[in-house]
């Protein structure tokens, strides 16, 4: 059984609320995350979940509530911002990696040019991730010539260089093969296991299952109801979520 | 049904072998009607051919070109001081050879007429130690190639930093000082013919593709005071053309010196290139900076870089290296453009060239003259493309699976 840390959570937001221009996006999302806990949310496109997630290192704004991290509130202050993206990784949809470097290269940017770590130790830790995701041999290949379930992995190796103590993940695997789907799926479970707080955003029900502390259901910009995987599979309490989970689990 | 597959007998592709016969079947007489134009194209193809031909061979005078080589490649510089102008080539043959060496791979056609490039160049100087300097360029930019191969990595920096400072040591070099004894100063009126524009033609990449860089990323800027200055830059300068800069800098520019501090007229014409030519490429970097999708900014955020980072570790080579076609475009307008200077005085190609043909005894020789300096510039505008191309396969290196 997972050690989680039973005192502060280490997210905390409160009555968030955002707007693009006129449209709510964001209705009220108050919800909280334990050190060590791995939360996944589902929901219909468009609910509002991947922009929530954003939230948490700021990439998008928030205009009403509190959302803090770590400890530090997330305000309009760059320090703050600064300080919570060093604690907070992120793994994108697209990967994102940047191109024009290696493997390597990607791994070892960010610990190197922003927590000062020298270039010969950023070396070793990269080549220890590299390893744990499983492919140190590509490193010293381009983003273009590995497939998508290799960048994945690289995109989750280059986000854990920073030694963050929040992982979040905005559908990390929507945009693979099916066949590499499991690769990418089986890092986030070790990761699971080795006790990372982790905020999911997919609709992988299988890895939900297998990992997920709780499960939140979002619909149109609010969270429909929240639980343990064994609540929401079994014994889901509201119409929408009953319809959604039928809808895709039936796949 | 199934349908079970043996492995085939082996078949080969009928069109992967190249033969002639069959590209021109193809290409050139695939039908009665387009075997009749092709052979038209060629007969008025090869009649032109021969016409100019016959012409250079025969009714051309080339001693227009002969006689006055000197005064086209350097202007009136000093005679006995030329040296000094081939010691530049020297070491422009030798830094060519090192890059080659460091950064070139393979011996393609295209590698051996970038090494035939100090050559073409040598041609600065007909007399009779000609042949002496062209060896000497020659042997330089061999062993520089030798040398380039054998410390690829180690040298890149250095060899940089000597291409940077190329300029100052050319200024240096050629223009001496007024206390040296050996380095005796030539005052730069005496400049002139393809030396002076190859020389602002350098000049002006060197400047204007930093300060386009800065001006590209002002532009940008969430800060009005420095986004409107860029801006304003920008559109001033793009409105206006080279010649009306070149005037504004000859005459604007000794205002805002001290008293007697004299303003060289060629360094006018530098300034005026540079800053001019830094606008377009301004825009041009503008340009690669917005088709960076914005996902590569949000990747570098959520790793925790701030600004800075991520537009000079990010976002600026990736966008660089999306335009180097562009600008080497532009470079090679700078080079046109530098036959400009002759409306502020300064005595370029053209300008000695114009001189040449007013003497009596070269009377109507523009043919022969135009020919030349049409072939001259040819010459180093596909040299700055080849070496563009270069610099794009080089980058690239990513791109390819």
């Amino acid at each position: 059984m997972k050690n989680i840390d039973q005192v502060d959570p280490i997210i905390i937001t409160r009555d968030v609320h955002k707007w693009f221009g006129d449209f709510h996006v964001l209705k009220g999302i108050s919800f909280e995350v334990k050190k060590g806990e791995v939360c996944v949310i589902f929901g219909p496109s468009g609910s509002g979940k991947s922009t929530f997630i954003r939230t948490i290192n700021r990439l998008e704004e928030h205009q009403l509530g509190q959302i803090i991290v770590d400890g530090i509130e997330l305000t309009h202050d760059v320090r703050n911002i600064e300080k919570i993206r060093m604690e907070v990784g992120m793994v994108f949809q697209q990967f994102n990696l940047f191109p024009h470097l290696t493997i390597l290269d990607n791994v070892i940017l960010a610990p190197n040019l922003v927590r000062n770590i020298k270039k010969k130790d950023a070396i070793d830790l990269a080549m220890g991730l590299l390893e744990r995701v499983g492919i140190a041999e590509q490193a010293k290949k381009y983003p273009g010539q590995l497939s998508g379930g290799q960048q994945q992995r690289v995109a989750i190796a280059r986000a854990l260089a920073m030694g963050p103590k929040i992982m979040l993940f905005d559908e990390p695997t929507s945009a693979l093969d099916p066949e590499m789907i499991k690769e990418v799926l089986d890092v986030m479970i070790e990761l699971a296991d080795s006790g990372m707080t982790m905020v999911v955003v997919t609709h992988e029900m299988g890895f939900a299952r297998a990992v997920a502390d709780t499960l939140y259901f979002f619909d149109a910009g609010q969270i429909v109801e929240s639980g343990t995987s064994e609540q929401i599979f079994k014994n889901s309490q509201e119409e929408r979520t009953k319809l959604f989970l039928s809808q895709i689990l039936s796949q | 049904m199934t349908i079970t597959s043996n492995t085939p007998t082996e078949i080969t592709n009928p069109q992967s072998k190249f033969s002639l016969l069959a590209w021109l079947k193809k290409n050139l007489f695939y039908n009665v009607l387009s075997s009749l134009v092709t052979l038209v194209f060629i007969y008025l193809i090869g009649l032109t051919i021969k016409k100019i031909l016959v012409w250079a061979a025969q009714s051309a005078q080339w001693d227009v070109i002969t006689t006055n080589l000197r005064l086209l490649m350097i202007g009136t510089y000093p005679v006995e001081q030329v040296y000094r102008i081939w010691i530049c080539i020297l070491i422009m043959g030798f830094l060519i050879g090192l890059s080659w060496g460091i950064w070139i791979k393979g011996r393609t056609v295209s590698n051996v007429i970038m090494f035939a490039f100090p050559f073409a160049l040598a041609l600065t100087q007909m007399r009779t130690d000609f042949w002496g300097w062209l060896v000497g360029v020659g042997v330089l930019a061999l062993t520089g190639f030798f040398i380039g191969k054998r410390f690829p990595k180690s040298l890149v920096v250095p060899v940089l930093v000597l291409w940077m400072s190329l300029i100052p040591l050319t200024v240096y070099l050629v223009g001496g000082s007024e206390t040296s004894r050996i380095l005796r100063k030539v005052t730069t009126d005496k400049w002139g013919g393809m030396f002076l524009n190859l020389l602002l033609t350098w000049v002006g990449i060197i400047f204007s593709i930093p300060l386009g860089i800065l001006l590209a990323i002002g532009r940008q800027s969430r800060y009005p005071a420095i986004k409107s200055i860029c801006v304003f830059y920008i559109e001033i300068i793009r409105a206006v053309p080279l010649i009306t800069i070149l005037f504004m800098a000859q005459v604007m520019l000794p205002l805002f010196l001290p008293e007697g501090f004299a303003f060289d007229r060629l360094a006018r014409a530098m300034v005026g290139i540079s800053l001019f030519s830094a606008a377009y490429m301004a825009e041009i970097i503008r340009g690669g900076l917005q088709s960076i999708p914005h996902s590569q900014y949000e990747a570098a955020e959520a790793l925790g870089m701030n600004e800075v980072l991520i537009i000079s570790r990010i976002v600026l080579p990736q966008a660089l290296i999306a335009v180097i076609p562009v600008i080497v475009d532009q470079c090679i307008g700078i080079f046109r453009d530098t036959t400009l200077v002759l409306i502020v005085g300064l005595s370029d190609l053209l300008s000695v060239s114009r001189t040449v043909l007013a003497n009596p005894l070269f009377m109507g020789t523009h043919i022969e003259v135009y020919a030349f300096i049409g072939l001259f510039f040819w010459i180093v505008s596909y040299f700055l493309a080849f070496i563009g191309q270069k610099i794009e396969h080089l980058a690239c290196a990513y791109r390819r699976n």
